[in-house]
């Protein structure tokens, strides 16, 4: 047993725990941040997109040393058929600020940067370790944690699990449910190396700015599913997500839809003569609202994906992964300043605060969303992708047609496809989920 | 009881790629793990240190990041950590890196202790070349024991130590006086894992650092590049030996007997070099 007491034990170095665990060491908590991999990072996998507003919440002047790929000036969202993209595309000079609202990171690298950051503050970081049990007093307040090294218990007066979307750790120890295969989606993706010149030339970039693509359509088979193109400094990550359920009733596999996206003709030319060094999967929590489990206990509290804290619409993780750890632990350290125990009662602190902030406040506002989409997989993944191409390409291709009669072909074929009743209920159901 | 285990930070090799236009090997990027033999090295070190009592000092000579090489090996349980680091071994060949480490092991000696043994990897497998052991442990004047699979015993009063040293087609059963210098085949101990008290301690430990003259080294051009006479000219895959090692039966023979069929042996299959020693021994 070791004898030493800790005040907060956080399992997992992503950003939730990291976000966690830096909040309570610079406030002066006896933090001991537990890691399963070789290092911070190492498990870790996301496009990624990362926040600016939520990590200068945690470190305001993160910009100096963090290792960050692209400010992005450029979002398109694609709508894809087999052989074409509809797009929007918004690209803002606004977007070169001093201080960019969103950048490409690579996990790997900025983790190890974001671990420093938690050593720095006072936590002690131990990686290869797994906790393997949640330990308990007699009348179930979790008061420690074993792990997979010989020596025992290590006592402490809360644990953060931020243990990421699997969430075993709190799954096994009845603090939540097994994730539901239409609550997760599985996203493979890869990282395509090319020189910095060949990015920036191929998207119109210069000076660290970036672009990203995130499309759906046909490119997921039906399935409730998005792909995304992001362009990091010297690479390209490339992926595609589908929920698991779909994959599991359609029996496709991630790689072929990937392998499909990547010879889907407007994306080649955007990564061609790139080399693959890198291919990694990951599961991302797309419950919704309604999945969120309970999020505090006696003694405990979760926070990030094992929180299922994810907004998919929005295609938004780390920041509410950020966000949460970083109130979790802000309610904790309120809670250690009156000297209060750590039991159930006075970590609902960390729900209420919750609520009030943008993270619960988003989720509630799509919380219709996952199951519509879901439902209507087909409908929104496939039928209006086709139709909205073939309306686009109707609309462009001059052939001595008359354009009355070009209208109304692509007014009959979204009627053929969807019956006016379907038009209209998926219109108000989609509007109804939006509100 | 003291013991000094040197490793050494390298790529994981089976990790390595080589670059498609210039053959060269792409070191970027490319995850660093310790030397394995270095990890059989330490846990013996280990072993013994926890059967007879003392310290185990690990040391390296590398850039800063091969600090997180150190504060793995304290996880695994060892004492204390040194990071001999300074741009002056930049470029180091195995006669500037065990020079450089000589002198390190030297100053560990004179600051915590004059180990008793030292261990080493039987060779890095990035280099792979198995000279730095033997290299250090002539500079030191320490007996040296190599490709050591197993040590078989410690006596610490007699300042004795056994070891199953491997050698072409057999296994050698040696003895030697301490201090010596071990240098590691892949053992036969499975490499622990750290107790969450050796992490906790591993996560908190300073690791020292030295630069060249806080090692005590004051000639810097025996260190790194211009220290470094070996140049690599060619690199290529030797073909495999066809012959094999002859076996002589040693029982109930004399040491005479057995030098002159050794010798007798030897100039069957090298005619060449008896001509050659038979014209030495005429002049």
């Amino acid at each position: 047993m070791i004898e030493e007491e800790f005040d907060a034990i956080v399992i997992g170095a992503g950003m939730s725990g990291n976000a966690a665990a830096y909040t309570m060491a610079s406030q002066g908590l006896k933090v001991l941040q537990l890691e399963r991999g070789e290092y911070p990072g190492s498990k870790n996998v996301q496009g990624a997109i990362m926040y600016a507003n939520m990590l200068e919440e945690i470190i305001p002047d993160f910009r100096d040393d963090a290792p960050l790929e692209r400010h992005l000036v450029e979002q398109r969202l694609w709508v894809m058929d087999d052989t074409s993209h509809t797009g929007i595309h918004y690209r803002s000079d606004d977007f070169n600020e001093a201080k960019p609202n969103r950048y490409t990171i690579i996990r790997t690298q900025f983790d190890k940067w974001f671990s420093r950051k938690v050593r720095e503050a006072g936590a002690t970081v131990l990686c290869e370790t797994t906790v393997t049990e949640l330990v308990r007093d007699a009348k179930g307040k979790v008061i420690g944690v074993r792990t997979d090294r010989a020596g025992g218990a290590i006592y402490t007066d809360v644990v953060v699990l931020a243990e990421g979307v699997g969430g075993l750790l709190g799954t096994r120890g009845g603090l939540r449910k097994m994730l539901k295969p239409e609550a997760v989606a599985l996203a493979v993706k890869e990282m395509h190396f090319l020189p910095e010149e060949v990015i920036e030339q191929r998207f119109g970039l210069k000076g660290g700015e970036g672009c990203v693509i995130e499309a759906v359509g046909t490119i997921s088979r039906g399935m409730t599913g998005l792909g995304f193109l992001y362009t990091n400094k010297e690479s390209i990550s490339l992926g595609i997500g589908c929920l698991v359920s779909d994959f599991a009733a359609m029996r496709e596999s991630p790689y072929a839809l990937l392998d499909a996206l990547k010879s889907h003709p407007s994306i080649r030319p955007l990564i061609a003569g790139s080399e693959v060094k890198e291919y990694a999967a990951h599961l991302i929590p797309e419950g919704g609202f309604k999945a969120i489990p309970q999020l505090f206990g006696d003694g405990w509290v979760v926070v990030g994906d094992a929180a299922q804290l994810n907004n998919a619409v929005h295609r938004e993780g780390s920041n509410l992964a950020m966000t949460s750890g970083r109130i979790a632990a802000e309610a904790i350290v309120q809670v250690k300043s009156r000297n209060d125990p750590m039991t159930k009662l006075n970590l609902a602190l960390y729900k209420t605060m919750l609520d009030e902030s943008f993270v619960v406040k988003d989720l509630r506002k799509y919380k219709d969303m996952p199951a519509l989409l879901h439902n209507n997989a087909g409908n929104f993944f496939t039928t209006y992708p086709r139709l909205m191409s073939e309306a686009a390409q109707n609309f462009m291709r001059v052939d001595g047609t008359p354009k009355i009669e070009k209208e109304k072909a692509t007014t009959a074929a979204f009627i053929k496809a969807r019956s006016r009743l379907g038009l209209v209920s998926d219109a108000v159901r989609l509007a109804l989920a939006w509100r | 009881m003291h013991i000094v285990v040197c490793i050494k930070q390298v790529p994981d090799s089976t990790q390595i790629r080589v670059h498609p236009v210039t053959n060269t090997i792409m070191r970027q990027g490319v995850p660093t793990i310790i030397n394995p033999y270095d990890l059989f090295a330490l846990e013996e070190a280990l072993r013994l240190r926890d059967a007879d009592g003392g310290e185990v000092t690990v040391l390296t000579m590398g850039p800063p990041m091969a600090e997180d090489a150190l504060r793995k090996a304290l996880g695994y349980g060892a004492d204390r950590a040194v990071l001999l680091t300074d741009r002056y071994f930049a470029g180091s060949d195995t006669l500037a890196t065990s020079f450089a480490l000589s002198q390190a092991i030297a100053k560990v000696g004179e600051t915590f202790g004059t180990p008793d043994i030292v261990f080493t990897g039987k060779q890095t497998i990035d280099g792979d070349t198995a000279q730095v052991g033997p290299g250090i442990a002539r500079r030191l004047n320490l007996l040296q024991l190599t490709y050591v699979a197993k040590i078989v015993s410690l006596d610490l009063a007699a300042g004795e130590i056994k070891v199953q040293r491997r050698c072409e087609g057999g296994t050698q059963m040696l003895q030697s006086r301490l201090p010596c210098l071990v240098t590691m085949l892949e053992g036969t101990n499975e490499i622990r894992r750290g107790s969450i008290e050796d992490a906790l301690r591993a996560a908190r430990s300073r690791v020292v650092r030295w630069s060249a003259a806080d090692a005590g080294i004051e000639d810097f051009t025996r260190c790194g590049l211009r220290g470094s006479p070996t140049v690599v000219k060619r690199v290529f895959a030797p073909a495999a030996r066809a012959e094999k090692a002859a076996q002589i039966d040693t029982a109930e023979k004399t040491l005479r007997d057995l030098a002159d069929e050794l010798t007798a042996a030897i100039f069957t299959r090298q005619p060449a070099l008896e001509q050659e020693v038979a014209f030495d021994g005429g002049t």
